[in-house]
């Protein structure tokens, strides 16, 4: 992103062919579903990785499948934020926009600050699509673009003569020209072409006149930009200093995915995932279901009640059990969370959040199921909770969640949500022999046993693997005796469980990190932060702390128990703020845990902070600091 | 991680290795007791150590059965008995792993696991302790509560059409499908011994009295006297024969008819057949006393492969093609670039 207001691209006037560098750079490309708009934004975020510059990407897709083509509801959107610094977040406004037909430029225009660029598909531009989303069919003429710097280029027809000659139906043709879009945007941008090129000759190695068709015209696409007058300026964007190592894109869901294969692997125990699909966190069942050779067992469930049964009956079999969901799955596995947390069984539930309540809004992002994560069910059923805060912290937070599920004998809570879950980051491949040791060491001795005997340290009870002999033994769901593990109906037993399972989670604490911290620890505002907002957060305190002000970020990665500063971050400034995508969730926890005055910073709209309202509020809130700050 | 059906060295157990300290708590005279002895005395002859078996239920008075037993056992919540068993026996296919439910645990809340259960061919025991009523809750009419039934919450007659147990099983795509009931002793456990021995998911009914709660509903095919007349027992291969094999049941326009064997002569008496036609096997697990004599036995008996054990199969061909998963390869693979120091 610009840290400038005005656009980072430079004056639209200058003549001759000239190469400008630029620190940062945010580019939408828009489209119908069927235009191929996600796999043209991935393209470039692969190219642009291995030219060095960080990033950060968002993908903007519709709820409908196949929504009517050409209407605002089928605009498939994908962004992609690159610089020679550090990138936290995909962008607040895009520099760049690619619209391929008027849905797209309508849906993003709102978006864009003066200044910006738009590259429009002109031939897309005939007076039935654009009264279609009520845009005046003379809208690329007629001054309404005044403001921006809009480029019309005839994609459609370009793409077409790039293909003469070819043997592809004219609908064939036309479905290349996203590819138009990427060479263009190749030039602008001065990327090279090899790494798509070698990625088609890959994707269609059995239709090779496929593979070269989508070449020639992102060859096209790349001499338009060569040999067009327009563009007499393109654009370079440096390398980015990066720690040196190997680095892959990854994208929450599969980081996760990753996580948990290298946590089973860790714990030297078999990996069960049981899961009925739900957006946005189906690619996780995806991808798992692909590591049968790691020794995964995925269970396509019959409903989330069964998702989460199924892992609680492999856990019982003494397996790294997991199951995963979002927010309406999560209700429905409420009762049986109670279960293993009666019956101290270690189980992992991912939640990767979406716009509630009820189906919501199932493609957007939102962090509103905090409280259902800490309290969704019955009795007092205390349970650890976690967040990831980028894509590759979710394959950390894995690991983590296994940890401490199997350390503690607890179900662990694991949130993620739409935004991280599908973006993606340049993530450097750790080492395996660099991550934590799991090891389980499961009950065998037959002597002594007592199925709810505790470590003194960690409150644990022993985990048996059914089938172990001579350690048969009875759990469930009713209260049991402390130590014996039999039915107890016993009121002090009972008072003594609760207790215990209260203490076992807050005794946690003690083996986790310190939250990070961004900035002093003392000031005037100090930001709180959970889960997927962190990059816009810690970028906005970044820039604050640039113009002076005395502002510090402090994210929450383990949200129950709290991590020990705390406390002392939360008394340490003037005022304190939990900037969430809910109605003040965190803040709720906040403030009851420790009686501190939090304010609320919030914003529910299934979209990500941009790092400029967060910007904007702090400051109002630094002039006025006894304002309730609500987005 | 192959499945386990008879022990190589078999272990020599007897019925006091299953039973467990646990106070047994049911209501005097409950027909739970009649099935737990069915249970203690078919385990030890399995040929399977004890830590090989596993009994989960879900709630109810019927669901109390795996404290009794003394295997892996889990008491889970209601109605999801099927799916914690499920995750369990993939992870353990060398486990005989049983479920234990009611016919509000099994077909109310749970009816949705059942089915899959048994449409998934999951290799687990599931026996269904049919009392027609809600036990644990103190009488509430239950999902195979007979239509007009007035209990607590239903005191004007309940308007529900019931569920036929087996009904649902056959139209779950259930491989073995059978009923038994409490009172016929032996015959109980030879059907859950063959229960034991199916490889696939199988499903047993046991008509079950609960003195208490809905006392006699059973009485009918139970009682000397009485039951003769209303109950039929199926044995593959052999005639449909009953009420001291003087009567038979043909099939006439698709519908079962009872005849006099004297008036038809035994040939023409319909042979059972476990791997006959659905329709068949339909028919037969609905008819009822006192228009038929009821059918106890196995109805139905078809394996195919179970879902267990194609999931690892699955995971052991991968294995063997490809080798061992390896972490780092994993973390290593995709799209992948290198940033120099
Ligand atoms: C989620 C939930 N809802 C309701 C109950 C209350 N409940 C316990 S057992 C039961 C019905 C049991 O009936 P059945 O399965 O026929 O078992 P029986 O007691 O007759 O053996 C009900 C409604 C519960 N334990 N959990
Ligand atoms: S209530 Fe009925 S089913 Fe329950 S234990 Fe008593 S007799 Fe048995
Ligand atoms: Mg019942």
């Amino acid at each position: 992103m610009s840290t400038d207001t005005s656009s980072p691209l430079g004056d639209p006037g200058s003549n001759g062919r000239s190469v400008e560098s630029l620190e940062t750079v945010a580019i939408r490309f828009a489209g119908d579903s069927g235009d191929g708009m996600q796999l043209t934004g991935t393209q470039f975020t692969s190219t642009t990785a291995i030219v060095g510059n960080d990033l950060a990407t968002l993908p903007d897709y519709p709820a409908e499948i196949r929504a009517p083509a050409g209407t605002l509801a089928g605009v498939s959107g994908f962004q992609v934020q690159f610089g020679s610094s550090d990138i936290y977040t995909p962008g607040d406004r895009p520099d760049v926009l690619v619209a391929m037909n008027p849905a797209a430029l309508k849906a993003n225009l709102k978006d864009l600050e003066p200044g910006a660029m738009i590259f429009v598909n002109s031939d897309a531009f005939d007076a039935r699509s654009c009264e279609k989303v009520d845009l005046p069919p003379t809208v690329l003429g007629d001054g309404t673009l005044d403001a921006f710097r809009v480029f019309e280029v005839q994609f459609t027809t370009l793409t077409r003569g790039a293909l003469e000659g070819s043997d592809l139906t004219t609908r064939e043709k036309d479905r290349c020209k996203n590819f138009l879009a990427l060479g263009l945007m190749y030039y602008c941008f001065s990327r090279p072409l090899e790494h798509t090129e070698k990625w088609l000759d890959q994707k269609f190695a059995k239709k090779p006149d496929m593979a070269e068709a989508n070449k020639l015209v992102l060859r096209a696409g790349f001499n338009y930009g060569v040999t067009t007058e327009a563009f007499a300026v393109s654009y370079k964007v440096p390398p980015a200093s990066i720690a040196p190592g190997v680095y892959r894109q990854v994208t929450g869901n599969t980081a996760t995915a990753m996580g948990f294969v290298a946590a089973a692997q860790l714990a030297k125990s078999d990996l069960f995932l049981g899961s009925y699909p739900i957006t946005p966190a189906s690619d996780i069942l995806h991808e798992l279901s692909k590591y049968k050779r790691f020794g995964v067992r995925t269970f396509q469930a019959e409903d989330e009640i069964a998702a989460v049964a199924s892992a609680i009956g492999a856990a019982f079999g003494g397996n790294i059990a997991i199951t995963t969901t979002s927010g309406p799955g999560l209700a429905l596995k409420g009762e049986a969370i109670g279960l293993a947390i009666m019956t101290e069984l270690p189980l992992v539930i991912v939640d990767v959040q979406r716009g509630g309540p009820s189906t919501g809004l199932p493609t957007k992002t939102e962090q509103s199921d905090l409280l259902q994560a800490m309290y969704g069910r019955n009795g007092e059923a205390p349970m650890p909770v976690i967040a990831a805060a980028t894509p590759a912290d979710c394959f950390d937070m894995a690991i983590e969640a296994v940890r401490i599920a199997t350390k503690y004998m607890t179900p662990v809570m694991l949130l993620t949500d739409g935004y991280i879950a599908n973006g993606a980051e340049p993530w450097k491949v750790p080492d395996v022999a660099s991550l934590p040791d799991l090891t389980v060491h499961f009950r065998t001795e037959v002597e002594g046993f007592q199925s709810y005997d505790r470590n003194p340290v960690t409150l644990a009870r022993p985990w048996v693997r059914a089938g172990t002999p001579g350690l048969e033994h009875r759990i469930g769901g009713l209260e049991k005796a402390d130590g014996s593990g039999t039915v107890s109906y016993d009121p002090d037993n009972h008072e003594h469980m609760n207790r215990i399972r209260a203490e076992k989670v807050a005794r946690i604490a003690a083996d986790i990190p310190d939250a990070e911290v961004i900035g002093d620890d003392h000031g005037d505002v100090l930001i709180v932060g959970w889960g997927g907002t962190y990059g816009a957060l810690r970028a906005a305190t970044a820039l604050l702390r640039r113009k002076g002000h005395k502002v510090s970020f402090m994210h929450l990665r383990h949200i129950n128990p709290m991590p020990g500063n705390v406390e002392r971050m939360l008394k340490s400034f003037r005022t304190v703020i939990a900037a969430e995508l809910n109605l003040g969730q965190l803040r709720h926890l906040l403030r009851e845990r420790y009686l501190v005055d939090v304010k609320g910073l919030n914003k529910i709209q299934g979209q990500p902070f941009k790092i400029s309202e967060i910007v904007k509020k702090i400051e109002a809130v630094l002039e006025t600091p006894s304002q309730e700050a609500v987005l | 991680m192959t499945a386990v059906t008879v022990a190589p060295n078999p272990v020599k157990l007897t019925r006091s290795d299953f039973k467990t300290e646990q106070e047994v708590r049911w209501c005097p005279g409950c027909g739970d007791y009649a099935i737990l002895a069915q249970f203690q005395k078919l385990f030890p002859t399995l040929g399977l150590p004890r830590e090989q078996f596993a009994v989960i239920s879900g709630i109810g008075c019927s669901s109390r059965f795996p404290y009794y037993m003394n295997t892996y056992g889990f008491h889970t919540i209601h109605g999801r008995a099927p799916a914690v068993a499920t995750g369990l026996k993939i992870m353990h296919p060398e486990m005989q792993v049983w479920v234990i439910t009611g016919d509000g645990d099994g077909l109310s809340i749970g009816g949705n696991h059942l089915i899959h259960a048994l449409r998934r061919n999951i290799d687990l025991k599931i026996v269904l302790f049919n009392n027609q009523i809600y036990g644990l809750t103190k009488g509430q009419y239950s999902p195979t509560s007979e239509f007009g039934k007035r209990t607590k919450s239903s005191p004007f007659g309940s308007v529900d059409t019931p569920f036929q147990p087996l009904s649902v099983a056959l139209g779950a795509e259930g491989g073995f499908v059978a009923r038994a009931a409490d009172r016929e002793q032996k015959h109980l456990g030879e059907v859950l011994d063959a229960a034991a021995h199916f490889k696939g998911a199988a499903f047993t009914e046991i008509y079950q009295n609960c003195p208490i709660f809905n006392d006699g509903a059973f009485a009918p095919l139970t009682e000397k006297g009485q039951k003769e007349a209303n109950v039929i027992f199926v044995e593959h291969g052999k005639p449909l024969l009953f009420n001291g094999g003087t009567q038979g049941i043909i099939f006439e326009d698709f519908r079962p008819k009872i005849v006099n064997v004297e008036e038809v002569g035994i040939d023409k008496i319909c042979v059972h057949r476990e791997d006959g036609p659905l329709g068949y096997h339909l028919a037969l697990a609905r008819m009822h006393a006192p228009e038929f004599p009821t059918a106890l036995g196995i109805i139905r008996r078809v394996e195919r492969p179970s879902y267990d054990e194609m999931v690892n199969a699955q995971v052991q061909t991968e294995i063997e093609k490809k080798g061992r998963g390896d972490l780092h390869d994993l973390l290593n693979s995709g799209h992948m670039w290198t940033v120099g120091a």
